[in-house]
């Protein structure tokens, strides 16, 4: 017979803090929910170009989101978490991009990977949109020409920890919604 | 057939009306008067010997120091039947820039020509559809025309700051 072998090198994510006694572990509903949210993010590829094809291979094998929790991708909005717009968006492409936000149900985050898709990158021109948060509200910023998947990676990590880290009742807010105001939305 | 053959067999055909025919890099290139486009390219494809059925290309160029004829129409044809491209420009004015269309003879114009109208202001008479096709709908000007600085120092949607341009970052 041959030996069974175990994965002994499984990563387990670490406890929240909270309370531990004798059979009973007592946190807040905050902590639970963010640890749940921050680790089956699915995201919505909005990719136009290179910087598309660093996160197909942000996705492959190499450097597999999936380790993060982010195995699914989900191509409608109305099923996603995360939108991440990677590369250039025109003028005429900005209403469209709007509109699968829209679509996307509360919480949403938004990333934009690359030059482009955050300030317009070398595109000084008449065609292209000045960065995606002219129209949408965008929670992190990925720099590089295009970034390599590290880069990817690293910004979906900060997504993690902002997804964490944030209060239930964020979206409720007046801040939130003076945000969402701020560009028209609602 | 050569090229010379063919500008020849235009020649004959419109007598006096084509000018600046020359064949540089295996590719000929006439100059016709705009209202004769549509003659031109009708002959051209109804033409037994000649048969240009296929529009590879349809632009404009912008000459801004050509008075009363600053824009020019380009047509990029191609005969399958005797492998050869013929090129045939005609020029407009910049104040009145009105060209046939040439979408009833090649479908295939509609969209090109929407496009030299998009970015060259040219207006293409007959046209079914005449609007912008790769621009945001809002533009009130003609980008490819040469009468912008390579900057525009009245823009607001740039962000100068992260661009070295002034902002707080110098």
């Amino acid at each position: 017979m041959r030996p069974v072998q175990y994965n002994t090198n499984l990563k387990m994510v670490d406890l929240p803090e909270g309370h531990t006694g004798e059979g009973f572990f007592a946190t807040s509903l905050n902590n639970v929910i963010g640890l749940a949210r921050k680790n089956s993010i699915w995201p919505l590829p909005f990719a136009t170009s290179c910087c598309g094809i660093e996160f197909m291979a942000t996705m492959a094998a190499h450097y597999d989101l999936a380790r993060f929790g982010s195995e699914r991708l989900g191509f409608s909005p109305r099923q996603c978490d995360l939108l991440m717009v990677m590369g250039t968006i025109s003028k005429k492409m900005a209403p469209v991009l709007r509109q699968v936000y829209l679509q996307m149900a509360e919480p949403r985050w938004v990333l934009a990977v690359g030059a482009c898709a955050s300030s317009g990158g070398i595109f000084d021109s008449y065609s292209v949109l000045q960065g995606i948060d002219q129209v949408i509200p965008v929670d992190v910023y990925v720099p590089g020409c295009p970034p390599r998947p590290e880069a990817i990676i690293d910004g979906i990590m900060k997504i993690q920890e902002l997804v964490g880290q944030e209060s239930l009742r964020r979206r409720n807010s007046e801040q939130y919604k003076g945000l969402l105001e701020s560009y028209g939305i609602q | 057939m050569t090229h010379e053959q063919i500008i020849e067999t235009l020649e004959a055909a419109f007598a006096g009306q084509l000018s600046d025919c020359d064949t540089a890099h295996g590719i000929s290139s006439i100059t016709i008067p705009a209202a004769a486009n549509l003659k031109v390219l009708q002959f051209l494809y109804d033409s037994e010997d000649l048969q240009f059925r296929f529009l590879t290309d349809l632009t404009a160029v912008h000459y801004p120091n050509r008075t009363n004829e600053e824009l020019c129409v380009v047509y990029h044809l191609h005969s399958l039947y005797l492998n050869k491209r013929l090129r045939v420009k005609l020029y407009v004015p910049v104040a009145a820039p009105k060209v046939f269309t040439a979408s009833k003879l090649f479908s295939g114009a509609n969209w090109m020509e929407r496009e030299t109208f998009d970015f060259f202001g040219v207006e293409f008479v007959g046209h079914p559809n005449l609007k912008r096709i790769l621009n945001v709908d809002e533009m009130d000007y003609f980008p490819m025309r040469k009468e912008y600085p390579m900057e525009d120092p009245t823009r607001i949607d740039k962000d100068d700051e992260m661009f070295g341009r002034g902002g707080t970052i110098c």
